[in-house]
């Protein structure tokens, strides 16, 4: 199994250095402009210089080479510096890379905004999956009952109901309809720099502070959390509730009963454990999506994190930027579909890897 | 009728399993699958049953009845004076560890997330106070009983061969002490060479531990080597039950001849003079059954009283019975 992961490793360096190529030259034949945006005043003798200074002058083979130069060699030097203060070569003018339009190193922006993704959006893949096991399981094991009627209903509107629709119509129902000074509203607009602390503005801790902070926290995530949940949790349950209906009518489970187990028992030992292999796997190969941060969803809520950044990346032709996020997410895809291969391998004694 | 120093081990009086199918919108039941049709038999503490018939003809059925696997329909299944078929969830939990199944296909059966050594030790767990060392020694006793290497209890399986995985399948059943075991078609899915191995090792079994068996099977003639009485089965009914001997000397009910006469000979020389009885359509739906006789559409001596009458289960010969209009 670990010469597997390693070759496998191995393996993935050429595909990720074939895949950042392949975005570079997408946004290079992108038709955007980084002086778009700037107002129209400037005439192009000054637009082609800032284009110069910007090294858009340079070939597209160049470019690639001193992204790669930057990203490859440059970063990693740069957080060996920054983290352990282990200085290889000139560490204190090294060319990191760097956002056009912020003029601040994309790997700062990017540590900036990870933590409101990851809360935000990595909470609504937990309490998809914490929603969708049971119901799939339930399901399952009553299939056709009312339950499984209503489950099906409900993951089929969480499949085809797009997330700007529910997370709208939420806004619309807990934020606008109801009114402020109720218990049920919630904010509409995600507030990240609030900070859950049980310090007053006298530097005094109490708890009815950090009591307050702590609920205030929780509605303003309440939301978004919830939209992305029941998306996640109607693909997930889908697939449980598949999987447990391949494995309920399974002999082993009829030898389980035969040996006289308790109905638990035969359902969550025997049944359940067999069927989380393929189900794991899919939740594995989610995981990326929690890292690339639901774009619509952050930008319904204002949530300010990688996708909200992305976005506006693109929309201010900010390539390195651009370049430097796509190229994260695809490793991140790499890498968690070893990981789906090898959990895969773990949890089914049937799979050899050799 | 019987000898009346023989008790029954297990009595199965009128047992009916039908399952029910539902049509439409509403899912209204429109009639009901008769896998199982009122059967009834005895089967004597020690012996082995052997229960044949074709494929569809519902002996699995029957024997997953018997152990309530399934909720049947009607009728009553006595193990030692215990009624099976009205037992409570709990109550029929605690009656499990006396009666045992072994199943017909050893790589479905076994759960393939678990070792073979906890596989075997799991229904101690849930019915046996036992520590892990007692445990753990129980298994090891259990595999040598059927012929299997210690060693292999930190095994799955898949790991294992056919024939292996079918005497873990029998270690399992064992664990627990049993005294009644349905074997459904334990042999089906294994190779000729390994069938013999299997069959010897219940017999061994049966031999040490005093086991009971109902033997269900399709091979005719592994039947007759291994059953003590054979039940004949067909649509869901018996239709013959005899001491082996006079069953495959002397069946008395067409089906049973007509199977009998389909048994290949070993000698090619003398297989060619075997008259053998083609029965001539299909077998009949078990959800339509015909009117009278269940065998009336097939049976190539028929009579009119055949498709109108049903014939009665009644005894023929000493401990033999039978259902058949023909038979006087």
């Amino acid at each position: 199994m670990l010469n597997y992961t390693l070759r496998r490793l191995m393996f993935t360096i050429p595909t990720l250095l074939l895949i950042s190529f392949i975005i570079f030259l997408i946004l290079d034949l992108a038709p955007n402009d980084p002086t778009g945006n700037l107002p129209l005043t400037i005439p192009p003798e000054v637009r082609e210089k800032i284009r110069a200074s910007l090294g858009l002058d340079a070939p597209m083979f160049v470019r690639y080479l001193l992204w790669c130069n930057q990203f490859f060699i440059n970063e990693p030097l740069n957080m060996l510096y920054e983290g352990f203060n282990w200085c290889i070569g000139d560490c204190e003018n090294r060319l990191r890379v760097t956002s056009w339009s912020t003029r601040s190193p994309v790997v700062d922006l990017i540590i900036e905004r990870l933590p409101q993704t990851l809360w935000v959006i990595g909470m609504s893949y937990v309490v998809g999956i914490l929603i969708a096991v049971p119901i799939g399981v339930i399901s399952a094991y009553k299939q056709y009952s009312w339950f499984d009627q209503a489950g099906t209903f409900v993951s089929m509107i969480g499949f085809s109901v797009p997330t700007f629709f529910t997370g709208v119509l939420l806004i619309v129902v807990f934020s606008v309809m109801i009114p402020n000074d109720s218990w049920f509203w919630l904010p509409s607009i995600y507030d990240t720099t609030h900070v859950v602390t049980g310090l007053d503005s006298a530097g005094e801790w109490h708890f009815s502070t950090l009591w307050s902070n702590l609920s205030f926290q929780f509605r303003q995530m309440l939301m978004p959390v919830m939209v992305l949940a029941l998306y996640n949790a109607a693909q997930i349950s889908r697939f449980m509730r598949a999987s447990m209906l391949d494995n309920l009518s399974q002999d082993y489970v009829r030898t389980a009963r035969a040996k006289g187990l308790k109905e638990k028992t035969v359902l969550l030992v025997h049944v359940l454990r067999n069927s989380m292999i393929p189900v794991v796997t899919v939740i594995a190969l989610g995981v990326p999506q929690i890292f690339g941060g639901a774009i619509i969803t952050e930008q319904i809520f204002k949530v300010n994190g990688l996708g909200q950044l992305l976005i506006v990346g693109i929309q201010g032709a900010d390539i390195p930027l651009v370049q430097t996020l796509t190229f994260l997410f695809a490793v991140l895809i790499v890498i968690f579909n070893l990981i789906a291969d090898v959990l895969y391998g773990l949890l089914d004694p049937r799979i050899r890897y050799e | 009728m019987f000898d009346d120093k023989k008790t029954p081990l297990l009595r199965v009086r009128n047992l009916k399993m039908h399952f029910p199918i539902y049509r439409g919108l509403m899912k209204k039941q429109v009639g009901a699958v008769k896998a199982v049709d009122g059967i009834s038999f005895d089967i004597f503490e020690g012996e082995t049953l052997g229960l044949v018939g074709e494929s569809g003809c519902g002996k699995s059925t029957a024997g997953r009845c018997v152990l309530r696997l399934y909720e049947v329909t009607d009728g009553s299944i006595e193990l030692d004076g215990q009624n099976i078929a009205e037992l409570s969830g709990k109550e029929l939990r605690a009656k499990r560890p006396e009666m045992q199944m072994i199943f017909q296909d050893p790589q479905a059966s076994l759960n393939p997330r678990m070792t073979v050594g906890s596989i075997i030790s799991e229904p101690l767990v849930e019915h046996r106070k036992m520590t892990k060392v007692e445990r753990s020694a129980r298994v090891d006793e259990l595999m040598d009983a059927v012929g299997l290497a210690r060693r292999y209890a930190d095994r799955y399986p898949h790991e294992f061969s056919g024939g292996q995985r079918q005497r873990i399948g029998i270690a399992r059943a064992l664990a627990l002490n049993p005294k009644f075991i349905v074997c459904d078609e334990p042999i089906a899915a294994l190779d000729v060479s390994i069938q013999a191995q299997v069959v010897n090792l219940l017999e061994d079994l049966q031999e040490k531990y005093g086991l009971t068996y109902l033997f269900i099977s399709h091979d005719l003639s592994m039947v007759r080597h291994l059953a003590s009485r054979v039940a004949v089965m067909y649509l869901g009914k018996l239709v013959e039950l005899g001491p082996s001997e006079t069953l495959y000397t002397a069946a008395q009910h067409p089906y049973t001849q007509a199977l009998l006469s389909a048994v290949p000979h070993p000698d090619p020389a003398k297989a060619g003079n075997i008259n053998r009885i083609i029965l001539e359509g299909d077998v009949p739906s078990p959800s339509n059954p015909p009117q009278g006789c269940n065998f009336c559409t097939r049976c190539p001596r028929a009579i009119d009283i055949c498709h109108q009458d049903e014939p009665e289960w009644r005894q023929i010969g000493e401990d033999h019975f039978a259902a058949c209009h023909l038979i006087e």
